[in-house]
């Protein structure tokens, strides 16, 4: 059986980890080779780091971060952030990277998702999307969920899936940060519209959460980060409870 | 000392780590006499089997590659490195792979319906063969990672050494005497993965 994934996104700036405190038996939880390394001992499906350095220097940290977790963490490493050229898909690459995110650099230049599946294959072209609900819509939003755009959820994620993107990530503005739940609504929507998978993000604040999203809606993954980063909800424990509750998961 | 054959095809980054994680001696070879004095051959790939193909032939690896297996060398090829062990594939058009496994590559979505496709993520190995030494240390049940649209079709049940429940049963391992393949990425499959790396890194000595 395919197992539903569980997924740690960690937000890397200067080549630390921006948020993260209180793990029990790991001291330097900026490290992001460390926390890496946790959370695949715990049980993590995969990674995600998103760079959200803007500077050259920046960058150039990020890599050699790269570089070193994907030297000795062994699952599949998912990067995003700044990716706006096929160069920027080719730098993370060669670093480690297994997938590569895009948001607002597909929104500038939708091409570049077709371009990126043709040059590195569909299984390497995710698109990460930041939705929010306006006058009863499902509207795309760039620059982190700062700019509302033309776009309309349904339609950009099936043009993406058309293109040759490999997975979408859906994170619900609307209930990012609030923890009390996933976005049930706008996953089954985007899981209607298109056939590759797809991964939920935004809104879980604990185990119960994860458990009612798989049951509900036919995603894939979903994704977490502050719930895990400050150890409230341990990987293992949610996993067990997963299969617990009869969603099949990797233990 | 196991060589990564490199011919042009893939990320050969994380693979590289695992082996060396593992304490495997390995190098990236592109030449074709360097192969020679391997004590074992690991075949990556992604992407399309036909330019892969393409790239085999053009560069002279594949007849290399088939002496040095026909003379007992080990051989695994991993995710399009495992299809290219087979006889044909029908990704694109028909193309002729290296013929050491007994069938053909065919589109997924021919068998798996209302199931996503790519096959992406960890799925459970159903076990066939658990005498084949690549499995010496991972059980029945152990997940490991997939990500692919096309799958092999095995027209000799014996060398097919594993499946992925996925609908149908999905080849996920094959071997024939020293020649092995994985539809899974061993280098992404965590503990279990580099299992199946530590054994092939045994087998090859």
């Amino acid at each position: 059986m395919l197992a539903k994934r569980i997924i740690p996104c960690l937000d890397v700036k200067n080549g630390r980890v921006v948020k993260g405190k209180n793990f029990e038996g790991l001291k330097d939880v900026d490290d992001p080779v460390k926390l890496a390394a946790y959370y695949s001992e715990s049980g993590a499906d995969e990674l995600v780091f998103y760079d959200i350095t803007a500077s050259a220097e920046g960058r150039k940290l990020f890599s050699d971060v790269l570089k070193d977790v994907a030297s000795n963490v062994f699952i599949p490493l998912t990067v995003g952030g700044g990716i706006n050229s096929l160069d920027d898909f080719d730098r993370v690459l060669k670093c480690g990277a297994d997938k590569v995110s895009v948001n607002s650099g597909a929104i500038a230049q939708p091409g570049l998702i077709a371009a990126a599946a043709k040059k590195y294959g569909d299984q390497c072209v995710v698109l990460s999307m930041d939705v929010k609900r306006i006058s009863g819509k499902f509207k795309v939003f760039s620059h982190g969920g700062r700019i509302e755009t033309p776009l309309e959820m349904q339609q950009w994620a099936r043009f993406a899936c058309d293109s040759g993107a490999g997975e979408i990530v859906v994170n619900s503005i609307d209930t990012d940060g609030v923890r009390g739940g996933f976005d049930i609504e706008m996953l089954k929507a985007v899981c209607s519209e298109v056939s590759i998978p797809v991964v939920a993000s935004g809104g879980a604040g604990g185990i119960d959460d994860f458990i009612e999203m798989f049951r509900r809606v036919n995603v894939d993954a979903g994704l977490g980060a502050s719930i895990f980063h400050y150890g409230e909800t341990d990987i293992r424990k949610l996993k067990i409870a997963l299969k617990e509750a009869g969603v099949e998961v990797r233990l | 000392m196991i060589a990564i054959i490199d011919y042009g095809v893939g990320n050969l980054f994380s693979l590289t780590c695992s082996l060396k994680k593992i304490g495997a001696e390995c190098a990236v070879i592109s030449d074709k006499s360097a192969l020679r004095s391997a004590s074992g051959l690991i075949l990556p790939g992604v992407g399309a089997f036909g330019n892969a193909a393409e790239k085999l032939e053009e560069s002279g690896l594949d007849k290399v590659i088939k002496e040095l297996v026909y003379h007992g060398k080990p051989l695994l090829g991993i995710c399009l490195g495992m299809q290219l062990l087979f006889e044909k594939s029908f990704e694109y058009g028909e193309h002729v792979g290296l013929g050491l496994i007994r069938g053909e590559i065919k589109p997924l979505d021919m068998y798996v319906k209302d199931l996503k496709i790519p096959h992406m993520g960890w799925n459970s190995l159903d076990i066939k063969n658990a005498g084949c030494p690549l499995f010496k240390y991972v059980s029945n049940g152990d997940y490991m990672y997939f990500v692919h649209s096309y799958c092999g079709v095995c027209n000799d049940k014996m060398q097919l050494t594993a499946t992925a429940s996925y609908g149908i049963e999905v080849t996920a391992a094959v071997a024939d005497g020293n020649v092995f393949g994985t539809q899974f990425h061993p280098e992404k499959s965590g503990d279990a993965g580099l299992n199946i790396l530590r054994a092939f890194a045994e087998i090859a000595g």
